[in-house]
């Protein structure tokens, strides 16, 4: 494919026709370098249809490519009280927030919902990296504890996605605490019988991979994802030596045998309603009888607004 | 002599005069005098120091290398003891020791961070630093403990876990996160003493127990503040602000309601007067454990488990 043929033609389209046109139709992988339409990316999840790379994806654009019909609906979070710490570094802490709030227009780092995934019903949790580079803090806490409350109540799995740069430093001793208050949570649902299936992504790391990333039921990995508790940055600071190539990657994990196995984002919702359904004692599904899940930005705009009317 | 740390500079030039003063004239009632005016000098000095000790002069007296570390309580405190090896799978983790012992008479199972306090012996307990292995042997000890009904003790002095090559693929993270799930799955009470560092995950996965204490002057923490500071000041030289800004030091874990007492300090630390301050760890220990007579596993279980769900809802005005 020529991409200077579909890179360049639309952009001087828009000048001519002087339609509103929105910005970053283009996104350059950050593997191969090649240039993806925004349709495609989305189409593909955020995976590049060239090399295969798992670029990031938001929970919200997840979950819609998961679920039946791409419908769910949102489990609230308790909030947690503000600046536990009144932290101050170099920003204030309620600042960092609220800017991450601004850029990403979700509340935190952590997103809880509930739908149907193969017909099965599912409470999911999708970890935002780029919410404060997802880190743990008393609402991721407080939404995992949620999740978990409502698959008991429900009676049915949890698929978490996890994806953080660790604890929410500004949270201090507080954050740390989320290991084992998570742990809790996953405590409940292995008490109830429920299946946890962990789905980790790029990356996953800290306090978060040490805690409830690497208890599930089932772990599946996302192709390339960097899965560690040290980086690998403070390891060769710590042992002084260079460390090879793929170290600490999802298919070095699997091959140390820290995963089930590494999937492919496409490929998740499949494999995801395989596992469930036989976990729960539940007949194969039958293909044709599943409604599609929805790969297109259409509904991104439909689902967004009741989130931030609620602010 | 005690190694000083650089905040005790004018400590260290007091008691270093009023050395010099005996050395100079032994028998000399005018000099012993003076002497001991420069003791009970520095003695005050000791004692306003160490009241007002910043949040990271404490992490350097949590860290100071003549504090007891867990085989001095282990020694002091337990008859008995019978150190137990190995996580059966890979290796015996030196930096975390372990096994059976009596406590006041009765049976526990004791688990701890060892640091060494030797180049020799540092480095044979990695200075503290666990590795897979030492969170699987806790683990194991922890079976033991909840099979036959003993308490568990831990005694945490750790940097955090061994950031190595292979403590990632022998997965570090699991085992830490196992450890954590074990000991919030015990029927059998739990009690902690945070007794210098207490290091992120490390700490955390042998501290998530019914009741939690720390010694005074030691610290509790995500990261350490040179760690912090490197990330959010973009300056590791900024660890005071980041140790102040973390809230480390017990006084306000206990107000953030993450610990449930504070241990009492010698003056000058425990690096001071190592055995004063192994007692009041054993005083602690026993009353804290004495809390848990006829409690039922279940109700023990579910305590822990409610305590930290409900951890840091009200933040600093816990």
């Amino acid at each position: 494919m020529n991409w200077i043929s579909n890179y360049v033609r639309p952009k001087i389209g828009s000048l001519f026709n002087r339609r509103e046109v929105p910005e970053n139709l283009w996104t350059k992988c950050d593997e191969c370098g090649s240039m993806l339409f925004h349709r495609e990316l989305a189409e593909n999840q955020n995976v590049c249809t060239q090399c295969g790379n798992h670029m990031p994806i938001t929970p919200r654009a997840r979950f819609r490519a998961l679920f039946d019909g791409g419908a769910f609906t949102e489990i609230p979070v308790t909030a947690p009280t503000p600046d536990p710490l009144q932290f101050r570094d170099q920003k204030k802490y309620p600042d960092r927030l609220r800017a991450a709030q601004r850029e990403t227009g979700e509340k935190e780092a952590m997103l809880v919902v509930q739908g149907e995934i193969g017909r099965v019903p599912v409470v999911a949790a999708g970890q935002d990296f780029t919410f404060m580079a997802g880190s743990m803090g008393m609402y991721v806490g407080n939404a995992i504890l949620a999740a978990a409350t409502r698959a008991v109540e429900r009676r049915c799995p949890l698929v978490l996605f996890s994806a953080a740069g660790g604890a929410r430093m500004q949270e201090g001793i507080l954050s740390l605490m989320q290991m084992p208050r998570t742990t809790v949570a996953v405590e409940m649902l292995k008490e109830a019988g429920l299946p946890y299936i962990v789905i980790l992504t790029h990356p996953t790391t800290g306090g978060v991979t040490a805690s409830y990333a690497m208890l599930g039921d089932v772990h599946i990995a996302e192709p390339g994802a960097l899965i560690c508790f040290a980086g690998p940055r403070v390891i060769e600071q710590t042992i002084r030596e260079k460390l090879p190539e793929g170290f600490q990657r999802a298919e070095y994990l699997l091959d140390h045998g820290m995963l089930d196995r590494v999937t492919d984002r496409r490929h998740q919702r499949e494999e995801l309603t395989v596992i469930l359904r036989m976990l729960l004692g539940l007949d194969p599904a039958v293909q044709a009888d599943l409604p599609p899940p929805v790969l297109s930005n259409a509904a991104a705009v439909a689902t967004q607004p009741a989130a931030s009317a609620e602010r | 002599m005690t190694q000083y740390l650089d905040f005790e500079k004018q400590l260290a030039d007091l008691e270093g005069k009023a050395e010099e003063l005996r050395a100079m004239a032994e028998r000399d009632d005018d000099v012993d005098e003076q002497a001991r005016a420069l003791d009970q000098k520095a003695k005050q000095r000791l004692q306003t120091l160490y009241k007002n000790l910043t949040p990271w002069q404490k992490c350097q007296v949590a860290r100071h290398p003549d504090r007891p570390h867990c085989r001095d309580y282990v020694r002091d405190l337990f008859t008995e003891y019978t150190p137990l090896a190995g996580d059966r799978n890979f290796a015996d983790d030196h930096a975390v020791m372990g096994g059976l012992a009596r406590l006041d008479g009765r049976a526990v199972v004791i688990i701890g961070h060892e640091k060494g306090n030797d180049t020799k012996s540092r480095l044979e307990h990695n200075f503290g630093m666990a590795r897979p292995e030492g969170y699987r042997k806790a683990i194991r000890l922890m079976d033991l403990a909840d099979r036959f009904g003993l308490p568990v003790i831990t005694l945490i002095d750790t940097p955090g876990a061994y950031p190595g090559k292979g403590a990632e693929e022998r997965g570090q993270s699991e085992a830490i996160a196992r450890s954590t799930q074990r000991c919030l799955r015990l029927g059998v009470p739990m009690v902690s003493v945070i007794v210098g560092e207490g290091g992120s995950g490390g700490a955390v996965a042998f501290a998530t127990a019914n009741r939690v204490a720390m010694l005074e002057h030691s610290v509790y923490s995500v990261i350490s503040p040179e760690g912090c500071a490197s990330i959010l000041w973009k300056d590791a030289e900024k660890m005071r602000e980041a140790a102040e800004a973390l809230r480390l030091t017990a006084q306000d874990l206990k107000r953030l309601g993450v610990i449930d007492r504070i241990i009492a300090e010698p003056v000058g630390g425990a690096q001071r007067d190592g055995r004063a301050a192994v007692a009041a760890v054993g005083e602690a220990l026993t009353d804290l454990l004495g809390g848990f007579a006829g409690m039922d596993p279940a109700a023990i279980r579910a305590e822990r488990r409610q305590k930290f769900v409900a951890m840091g809802a009200k933040g600093l005005a816990a």
